[in-house]
């Protein structure tokens, strides 16, 4: 079996895995991030290019370095390979470039995102990003599109990573559901608004490394740090049942895959993806639908992981004006919901209102 | 006179026709190699020819063949590429409209070498009466028997199609090609597994230029040594130049790959020396995505050497002070062309033609485009030549396929051996509103407005 080197660590792999599946079989910090790729999605990878690592050694037999940088997530292993991610200069320059890319044309309006606290493009800033733009044109901007009832699309977030598109293609049946004319202005679309019409659509919501694809029945309803996740289980016909459910207080706000630390669906006892059904996803809000198993354990290091309950956590002290904290107060009372029918508003804020390009 | 390979006959009439064509020896090559040798001594012949790839890259021929997977028993395939796009080069158009039975010829050759039995012509769409073209020729090759079952009762199959693309630049890369042929979006593979292992339809796949292909019979007739006789040293064969600018006479010229570059534009044999006899800034030398060459550098090379049409040459000093054959785009701008508006239209194309698929691409084309466009129309501050050379910098090499290269290229090479002329625009906005401005003031009237005091200090 080849023995690859990824930023002087060793590993011995199997024939064929890729250079980033050998990183993250080590671990750590040396993992190269992925946007698009998404290991259970046959296809996947390639286009995004923010694992760009550098080969200085192409192999034990030809040790020649590759003379240009290479998508880890689609480059295979040789025996005595030597990689460099976080060690190269280089990558981590061209890596800040591909972030400057991606962020050119998105929005930026986290602050009103449903993903904020779990995306994938959010931590790429935060670890690669720069607080000031060096674009000066108008942003690139897109209607919303209704994908069914209960998923929305919101292509000015998106990255085109084509994730979805293989959930489309490899989840479900009827294809469609693809991507629509090219360069920038390509957008990932349904063919003529057509809505995608599959038990297992809902999955797209969670392969999004952005917020493109949100989920209706959670949109605007709470952000994600402020839920506390649980693992949870109940018997489906459709699907593995095996979720995550996103709670606040005793009521389940949203039902999702339960993700490893690479934001991916988990991998079940036999060894396929637990991707749920739209009847988990979408209709079992209610507590006794489900067997509660207990608080998740991990997630992806994110704004969402940092209230994770595996780790000491330190008791916060605000030496601070007590109007300050007055302020903090009401603060909390806000975030409660106490009192608020929240989830039976007046108005709902999905309900197909907020098309208007508002948000 | 230089001695032509493709355009021998050009001039005979009716050599668009079966008959005419077949009468000045055509198909002399397809009876030769069927009849008196083996797919295995073709590939060998063209590897002595040392002929390269004329699409751009220069890739050895025969080498390329040699690549193609024959362990794995799928069947093979040949793919021709007519998908020429790039601005500046109009050979194949010229070649197909007036020999489409030579490109037939040259495809059957072909596949007979790779023991391909069902080979294809993918042809951009904005080509449609050439595509008619070549399914008349292909008709009539099939009715005197050159395609199809057992050809001329040499027991070899091979069935030839011509297919039609939507318009797409990027088609004319080979992987995105093979997935347009396949009636997909045409988004270039991810490589390896390269198409010569895994290709159209998952087997194997040899994909060409038509001037490749063209140069097949002759190398077969007159074997690959009469061929290596032409040019000099890797650079074999002769090679169709597309001219075009402000030259005398623009067209298609068939050179041998060796005659100075300086005889190729001033002689009366080819461009016939500048139009308007006003002195030459610029050029381009193989087609829009190589980096532009400024006056001083055409002729000749960093070391003062005679700069040849050929491979070598052309790229001699690496991209620093060369740039390459490319396709043979070559394209001429006198004292009057601004550069800055050339290459804010080389990068609007690029990103027009940007699939979407990658991000640096995706973005960075668009990106390019609008920094050029501010600075051509007089919006544009000082940074923004750093900002374009960094965004140039982080698309080159970062991308699945040649055609982030290919845009990075001439805006590296513009700000490199023209950044006078960017800091003009950014400085004397009102001096470049009207975008004939270089037409009214030429270059050398206005350049010491920029001129650097420390370099009159110096």
């Amino acid at each position: 079996m080849p023995i690859v080197t990824i930023d002087g660590v060793s590993v011995e792999v199997e024939a064929g895995t890729t250079i980033l599946n050998a990183a993250r079989k080590i671990g750590g910090d040396l993992v190269p991030p992925a946007m698009c790729y998404y290991s259970k999605l046959k296809g996947s990878g390639g286009k995004c290019r923010t694992c760009l690592v550098e080969i200085t050694k192409g192999s034990g037999a030809n040790p020649t370095p590759m003379p240009k940088l290479q998508a880890s997530c689609s480059t295979p292993v040789a025996d005595g390979m030597e990689v460099k991610n976080m060690t190269s200069p280089k990558v981590q320059d061209m890596r800040k470039g591909v972030v400057e890319f991606l962020l050119i044309n998105h929005p930026l309006d986290c602050p009103i995102c449903d993903q904020a606290g779990e995306c994938d493009l959010q931590n790429l800033g935060f670890d690669y990003g720069v607080a000031k733009t060096r674009y000066q044109e108008e942003r690139r901007t897109f209607d919303k599109i209704n994908i069914g009832d209960k998923i929305q699309l919101h292509m000015t977030r998106c990255i085109l990573c084509y994730r979805c598109t293989y959930v489309a293609d490899q989840l479900t049946d009827k294809r469609v559901h693809g991507i629509m004319n090219r360069g920038d202005a390509a957008e990932i679309s349904t063919y003529i608004q057509n809505a995608v019409e599959n038990e297992m659509s809902g999955n797209m919501i969670d392969v999004c490394p952005v917020g493109a694809l949100t989920d209706k029945t959670f949109r605007f309803k709470s952000r994600v740090w402020f839920l506390k996740p649980f693992d949870a289980h109940r018997e489906c016909t459709k699907c593995c049942g095996k979720t995550t459910v996103w709670m606040f207080g005793n009521e389940i706000y949203r039902v999702t895959v339960r993700k490893d630390v690479y934001h991916e669906v988990e991998t079940l006892e036999d060894g396929k993806p637990a991707y749920i059904c739209n009847d988990c996803r979408f209709e079992k809000k209610n507590v006794n639908d489900w067997t509660i198993e207990g608080p998740r354990k991990f997630e992806k290091f994110s704004v969402i992981n940092q209230g994770n309950y595996t780790r000491k956590m330190e008791r916060v002290e605000i030496d601070t004006d007590p109007r300050i904290l007055y302020g903090r107060q009401e603060d909390k009372k806000a975030i409660s919901m106490n009192g608020t029918n929240f989830n039976k508003p007046e108005k709902a804020l999905s309900d197909g209102k907020d098309t208007d390009g508002q948000f | 006179m230089g001695k032509k390979i493709l355009l021998e006959h050009i001039n005979v009439p009716g050599i668009e026709t079966y008959e005419v064509f077949r009468k000045m020896g055509g198909y002399a090559s397809v009876e030769k190699a069927l009849k008196t040798k083996t797919p295995l001594e073709v590939v060998e012949e063209v590897k002595k020819s040392g002929l390269r790839g004329r699409g751009g890259a220069g890739f050895p021929t025969g080498l390329k063949w040699s690549f193609i997977d024959k362990k794995s028993g799928n069947p093979r395939q040949l793919v021709c590429n007519a998908d020429e796009s790039e601005p500046g080069t109009f050979k194949d158009r010229y070649l197909m409209e007036k020999l489409p039975h030579l490109l037939v010829e040259g495809m059957i050759v072909s596949s007979f070498a790779l023991e391909a039995h069902l080979s294809y012509i993918y042809i951009r769409g904005e080509y449609m009466w050439v595509f008619r073209i070549l399914e008349k020729a292909i008709k009539e090759a099939y009715a005197a028997g050159w395609l199809g079952k057992n050809i001329q009762g040499s027991g070899y199959d091979l069935d030839l199609h011509v297919t039609c693309g939507a318009g797409a630049y990027i088609c004319g890369e080979e992987t995105a090609l093979i997935e347009s042929l396949e009636g997909k979006r045409g988004n270039p593979r991810i490589k390896p597994p390269f198409p010569a292992v895994v290709g159209l339809y998952g087997n194997p796949t040899v994909v060409n230029n038509v001037e490749t292909i063209m140069d097949i019979p002759w190398i077969v007739n007159n074997g690959g040594e009469e061929f290596a006789k032409f040019g000099i040293g890797k650079s074999t064969g002769t090679k169709l130049i597309s001219a075009s600018g402000n030259i005398k006479k623009p067209g298609v010229y068939e050179i041998e790959l060796s005659i100075p570059v300086e005889e190729f534009v001033m002689s009366d044999e080819y461009c016939g020396g500048m139009q308007t006899d006003r002195p030459l800034k610029a050029c381009v030398p193989g087609g829009s995505s190589v980096p532009i060459l400024p006056a001083n550098l055409l002729f000749k090379t960093a070391k003062g050497e005679t700069r040849l049409m050929t491979y070598e040459s052309m790229s001699d000093g690496g991209f620093a002070t060369g740039s390459m054959i490319g396709s043979g785009g070559f394209i001429v701008y006198d004292d009057r062309a601004c550069i800055v508006r050339n290459t804010w239209n080389f990068a609007r194309f690029y990103h027009h033609e940007s699939c979407g698929q990658c991000s640096p691409c995706r973005e960075g084309t668009g990106w390019m485009e609008k920094v050029l466009w501010r600075i051509e129309h007089g919006f544009g501050n000082i940074e923004d030549i750093d900002l374009l050379w960094d965004i140039q910098r982080k698309i080159e090499g970062n991308t699945i396929c040649p055609l982030g290269d290919a845009a990075a290229w001439p805006v590296a090479a513009a700000i490199r051996h023209f950044r006078d002329e960017f800091e003009f625009h950014i400085r004397y906005p009102e001096k470049v509103k009207d975008r004939k401005h270089f037409e009214k003031e030429p270059w050398e009237q206005v350049k010491h407005l920029v001129k650097k005091e420390d370099a009159v200090l110096v």
